[in-house]
Order: C-alpha cells, then structure tokens, then sequence
C-alpha cells in the first residue's frame, strides 16, 4: 500500500467523520433547545396567569364609623369592640354611595362590591384606634373576588358582569385601585379566594421540610458512613440493605404516604395533619437518596487520604472524622439540600396523612394542623373559582422561587467548600 | 561487571527461573533462601516466613530479613515484584486492603505485631510510613504536622506541640522554607516540599522505625538530594526501609540492601557488597540493567 493512498483514505473518513460530529452537535443543539422551549412555555403560563395574584383591588368607601352600631350601649372595652357589626358599616357606607339602589335582592347585590373580609378590616382599624369611632373616613376595602376578576380583565364571569354599571361607576370616581396584594403573604387559607394566602402552607411547609431535614441528614449521614466505611464487605446482609436502600429510592412516594398513616398516624397515634407526621413521612422518603448520595461523596474522597491518615497512627474512627467527612460534608450537604428541595414539592405521601385539611390558621409548630404549599396548589387550583386557580399559579411561582433558593444554597454550599480541597 | 566465580552452579539463570515456576506451583518450601546474611544484632524488626496473599494470589513468598537499629535499608527489585507489598506489612497498612492476607512472624523489638494484639494504632505511631505520592492533609502545613502528636496525645500545650511542629520541620529540610506561613494550606506547597512535609509529619510521631516507599519518585534531582541528605541524617535517630527504583539513590543512602524478584527475597547483603560484587544472577541482572 502506498503512502499517498493511506493519506487518501485518512482524508476520506476524516469528511465522515467530521459529518457524524456535527450531527451529533446539531442533535443535541436541538434537544436542549425543546428542552429550553418546553420550559420557557410553562413557566410563561404560570407567569401569565400568577402574576395577577400578586394584585388585589381594593374599593374606597367613605365609611361612618357609626357609634350607635359599634357601641350600641356605650360601652367601648375591647371585647364588645370586636364583637360589632362592622358589615353593616360597609353595607350603609355602600348604600350611601349608590343611593338609587333599591330592593333587597339588589341590594344584596351590591354589598356583593366588597370583600366579605372588608368587615374585619374595619374592625382593626377601631381596635387599633377607637378615636375613629364617630368620624367618617374614606377606608379602602379589598373588593370581592368578582369585582377583582372584572378589573383585571377576566370578563368570563356573569355575576361580574351585571356589577359593570356600579364598577364602571366606581372608576369613574377614582374609588378602584390595584393594590400589592399583601394579604396574599400574610394570610392563611380562606373560602374567599381574596382573603386567601399562603403563609399558612409556607409555614407549614417551612416546619415540615425543616424537620425533615434535621432528621434524615444525621440519620443518612450516619448510615452512609457506616455503610461506606465500617460494615464488612462482602456480607450478605450488607448487600441485602444496600439493594433495599437503592429500591427504596426508587419507590412511589405514594407508598411512603401508606406506610406513614399505617405506622405513625395508626400504630403510633401521632396527630394527623401535623408537620410532624409530614415530616416523618418525607424523611423516609428522602433518607434512601441521601445516604445514596453522602455513599457517592465518601467513595469520591481520594484513598490516599485514608492512607495518610491510618499512616500516622489514626484510628478508623479519627480517620472518618478528621478526614474523610469534612472532604466528603459539601458533597452530603449538596445532595441532602436536593433531596429535601424534592421532599418540598412533594404532594401525594403528604395527602394519605391528612395534611391536605382546610386550615385557616397559621401553625405555630409542629403539632398543629398544617398543609404545605404543594398541597395548598392542589387544593386550590382544584377549586371552581377563577380567583383561586389565579392564585395557585402565584402559589406555583412562590414554591419555585423557594426551590431555586434551595438549590442555589446547595451550588453555593459546593462551591465554597470545594475551594478548601 | 565479571561474573563473580563464587556463584553455585545450580543457581544459574534458566535453572533459577524453572526453580521459581516450580514453586510457584507446589508453594515453595523448596525454593533455596535468599542469598546472603538475612539477620543482624540487635534487630528492631525481624520477619520470618513472610507470605502475602492478595485473594487466592500470593504476592510475598516466604521472606525473611532484619531490620536492624538506626540503619538503612534498600528494597530494590523490578515493578510489581512485592516491595510495596512487603514494606505495608510492616506497618499492617495492608489490613486495610479487602481481602489481602498476611502469614509468618513479624517481630517489633521481639512483639508479634500481628498475633500478640498489638494496636495497629500503636503500630503505626512506632513505625512511622511515607508514600510515593506526596499526600499532605488538605490543612494547613501547622496541621499537617501536628496532627500525629494531637491525635497520640504528645504535647501537654500549645508551646509544647510549636516544638515538636518546628523541630520536624527543621529535621525534614523545609523550616527555613515554611516558617512564616504555617497556616497556609500544606497541598499548595511544591511536589518536593509537600514530600518533605509529609516527611515531617512521620517524623513528628517519633517513630523507630520509618518505612518510605519511593519517596523520590516524584521529584526533581534536587528536591530528591535534599531527602537523601534528610535520610541520611535520619539514620542517627530512626531505622529507615526506603523501597527505590533508582539504583544509584540505593547505593548512596543505604546501608544494607535487599533485592526482590517475583516476590522473592533473592539477596540481601551489604549495599557495597551487592552492588559491587552481586552473587545472583537475576541481581546482578537488575542492577546491571539488563531487565527490570
Ligand atoms: N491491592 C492489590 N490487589 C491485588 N493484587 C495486588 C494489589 N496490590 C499489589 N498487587 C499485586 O501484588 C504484586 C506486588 O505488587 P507491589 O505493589 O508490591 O509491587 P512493587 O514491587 O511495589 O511494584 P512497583 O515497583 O511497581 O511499585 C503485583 O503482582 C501486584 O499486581
Ligand atoms: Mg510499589
């Protein structure tokens, strides 16, 4: 064979080959472009729809603060002040705005303008400073959910429809506003989708994921490396749990749910619907993958590490400690804080134990009723009104916003130990 | 080099060679010992029938020898033929190889480190190990060194572990280098320095005896000669086995050297002696340069 023939053949694969490289370029251009697509759409309508949630329309009414309604007896102690009729503050302050409003059914149409949340507004407002009683301010109400829909554009509703006139009227006035919808931050669940918020699910997702968290790090932590470490090789029972341990990461969360409410909710009597249980249940869940992981980050520590350690005289213990743990901790931390950040969205085991209660009330620890922000997505964007399905995509975009925190805490984590290596 | 007229006839080449397939085959009880004195007065490590099996393959076979008191002594022989092997069993760091076995007797000043239970903990505080790769803590170099005499409960205080932290330093060479960043990380000194510093935190243990496997390989000509001049001072203080590719770095550090084939202790004599006047074959071979 010639020279000139070989360099002849080498050209003609090298075309082949080049050809080859840049479909498979373009293969995986394409990939990660449907990727980016796919995930650019969905996160666009959630945006599109969530946003709105993070607005709320608020309606100024001029408001008597009416002695003979809030202390009819004159008396004004704290108890008898919350006691009041505020409603019908707002229904008079309504009446007096639409004068030619008449009839019962009409009416009641029109106390219809304002959140029934107004009530309490005002209530606040008196307790915080009972000068007012006997003035009249103009107060700014949240508006009901049907007015709120019609002035962010979502004419779909009829109800709203015949209040057009009366909003159409407000406006005209300069008494409808959009506001930072504040309420969705600090409140709980509601049954009207404009006094609901989420601060009750985050807390309780808070307690539940945080809980969850100091459980199963120390506990995965501590069974990786005895795993890694000190069990014997090659024993029959060390590589029946290490197989059980790799199935059970890959079992449906679902089954965690079961086992929780069989064992913890039925054979422990523990309190349903609390973080505690929720906790319990996602540390199970998630332990599986954290001792995967923490296993991975100690095989990754160099064996000459070992070595130096054992060489001058440590014992297995001090090598673990001193050497192998610090070097393999960001590593354990990494997938500890990704394990939990998938325990947060978690729905389904979350469901089987309760957590999925209507609950007004923000909890305060891990022993009151709670439900958790996926859980509060499910419920709400389950619901028949348009206000609370806006409202589960904000709830969606608060989640994920918690999510990407998470996991830059983790990229951060890594980060800054890895420099230390 | 002339074939020295004292060789036996019967250990000539090929007939060594069959002799060694033979007994690898039916375990060598046969095979004849090592040539040259094996023994020495006053040991502080002996060995006698040393085996070493890494699962069914055995890698060490029957070896005997000495280690005698403030001397230096050279594992020469060609790669893979059980240096390292023999050298981690003196300090049992092959305990923590799954599935590597070690049979015979192994002494430290008349204790069997192996049978008389012997901490292994203890073990490796007396005798102390430095590896072919430099592998400093990820620490800083205050720590790196210190970390033996803490971890063994050597200094009462901190005036007392600066002591043995400097004294270390200055006995392997890289004190006047290091003083003033001592909290600076060990890992971002030279390859040179980081051996020496590893060096120094064998040494700060105060072990009898210091096993260093190629501690030279990776080094420059003259990060390598600042060791040899710090095992040579060494040697008034310590019993040293230093396992070496590098036949002149044999010749010049050590005292006694040992010659290893396929597993075998072939020679061991006077490093003079085997260096200049080999008696088997397969040594004068290796050292000739003719295979290895
Ligand atoms: N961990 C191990 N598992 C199985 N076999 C091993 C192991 N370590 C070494 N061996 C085998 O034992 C024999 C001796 O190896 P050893 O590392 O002691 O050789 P060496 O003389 O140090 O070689 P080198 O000069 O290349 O370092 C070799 O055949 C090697 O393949
Ligand atoms: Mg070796």
């Amino acid at each position: 064979m010639s020279k000139g023939h070989t360099v002849d053949r080498i050209v003609a694969s090298i075309a082949r080959r080049r050809a080859r490289e840049t479909r498979l370029k373009w293969a995986g251009f394409m990939a990660v472009a449907v990727t980016l697509a796919l995930l650019a759409l969905l996160l666009g309508s959630i945006v599109a729809l969530g946003w709105r949630a993070f607005q709320q329309t608020y309606l100024a009414l001029d408001v008597y603060f009416d002695p003979q309604v809030i202390a009819p007896d004159g008396r004004l102690d704290e108890e008898s002040l919350r006691q009041a009729d505020y409603e019908s503050l707002v229904r008079q302050a309504l009446r007096e705005l639409f004068p030619q409003v008449e009839g019962r059914t009409q009416q009641r149409m029109l106390y219809r303008l304002v959140s029934s949340g107004g009530a309490d507004y005002l209530s606040h407002m008196v307790l915080a400073d009972p000068r007012l009683i006997g003035t009249r301010q103009r107060v700014w109400l949240p508006a009901s959910s049907d007015v709120d829909m019609f002035a962010k554009g979502q004419t779909g509703a009829q109800r709203a429809a015949s209040l057009q006139p009366w909003i159409d009227h407000l406006l005209a006035q300069g008494r409808i506003e959009k506001r930072f919808n504040k309420t969705f931050f600090t409140a709980g669940d509601s049954r009207e989708p404009e006094l609901a918020g989420i601060l009750g699910a985050l807390s309780g997702s808070f307690y539940t994921i945080g809980l969850t968290l100091l459980l199963s790090f120390p506990l995965g932590v501590a069974a990786a490396v005895y795993l890694e470490e000190f069990a014997p090789k090659k024993n029959f029972w060390v590589d029946l749990i290490e197989v059980n341990i790799n199935n059970l990461a890959a079992v449906p969360s679902i089954v965690f749910g079961l086992l929780g409410l069989a064992v913890f909710l039925n054979a422990f009597a523990l309190p349903r619907s609390t973080p505690l249980v929720g906790a319990l249940v996602l540390t199970l869940m998630t332990l599986p993958t954290i001792i995967i992981t923490s296993r991975v980050s100690l095989q990754a520590v160099p064996p000459w590490i070992r070595e130096a350690a054992l060489g001058v005289g440590a014992s297995k213990m001090q090598m673990v400690l001193h050497h192998v743990l610090p070097l393999a901790l960001p590593g354990m931390l990494t997938g500890a804080i990704i394990g939990t950040a998938r325990a947060l969205g978690e729905t389904a085991p979350l469901l089987m134990i309760g957590m999925v209660a209507f609950i007004v009330d923000i909890p305060r620890g891990l022993l009151d009723p709670a439900t958790v922000l996926p859980v509060q997505i499910y419920l709400w964007a389950d619901s028949a009104e348009r206000g609370f399905v806006e409202r589960a995509a904000a709830a969606i975009l608060v989640l994920l916003v918690f999510m990407l925190l998470m996991n830059a805490l983790a990229i951060f984590l890594r980060r800054h130990f890895e420099r230390r290596w | 080099m002339p074939n020295p007229p004292s060789t036996p006839a019967e250990l000539s080449l090929p007939a060594t060679q069959a002799v060694l397939e033979s007994a690898a085959r039916d375990r060598l009880d046969q095979l004849p010992a090592a040539i040259g004195d094996y023994t020495v007065p006053e040991p502080r490590l002996t060995c006698r029938g040393v085996n070493v099996f890494y699962g069914e393959k055995q890698a060490i076979f029957n070896v005997n020898l000495d280690i005698g008191q403030r001397e230096v002594i050279a594992l020469i022989g060609p790669s893979g033929c059980g240096k390292s092997t023999f050298l981690r069993c003196l300090n049992r760091m092959n305990d923590t190889i799954e599935g590597c076995r070690v049979e015979g007797e192994i002494k430290l000043d008349g204790v069997d480190i192996y049978h008389d239970g012997l901490d292994p903990v203890i073990l490796r505080a007396r005798v102390g190990m430095v590896f072919q790769k430099p592998n400093p803590f990820p620490k800083s170099i205050y720590d790196n060194v210190a970390y033996g005499p803490r971890i063994h409960g050597l200094a009462r205080n901190r005036t007392e572990l600066d002591e043995i932290v400097e004294d270390s330093l200055r006995k392997a060479g890289l004190w006047e280098e290091v003083k003033d960043r001592l909290d600076q990380p060990g890992t971002g000194l030279s390859g040179g320095q980081q051996q020496r510093l590893c060096i120094a935190r064998a040494i700060a243990v105060n072990p009898e005896v210091l096993l260093m496997d190629e501690p030279c390989s990776a080094l420059d000509p003259i990060a390598t000669a600042t060791i040899e001049q710090l095992i040579d001072e060494l040697r008034t203080q310590y019993s040293i086995v230093i396992v070496t590719h590098n036949m002149q770095q044999a010749a010049r550090v050590s005292q006694r050297t040992a010659y290893f084939h396929l597993g075998r202790l072939i020679e061991i004599g006077p490093t003079a002696k085997i260096f200049t006047n080999p008696r088997h074959p397969l040594t004068e071979d290796y050292i000739t340069g003719r295979f290895g």
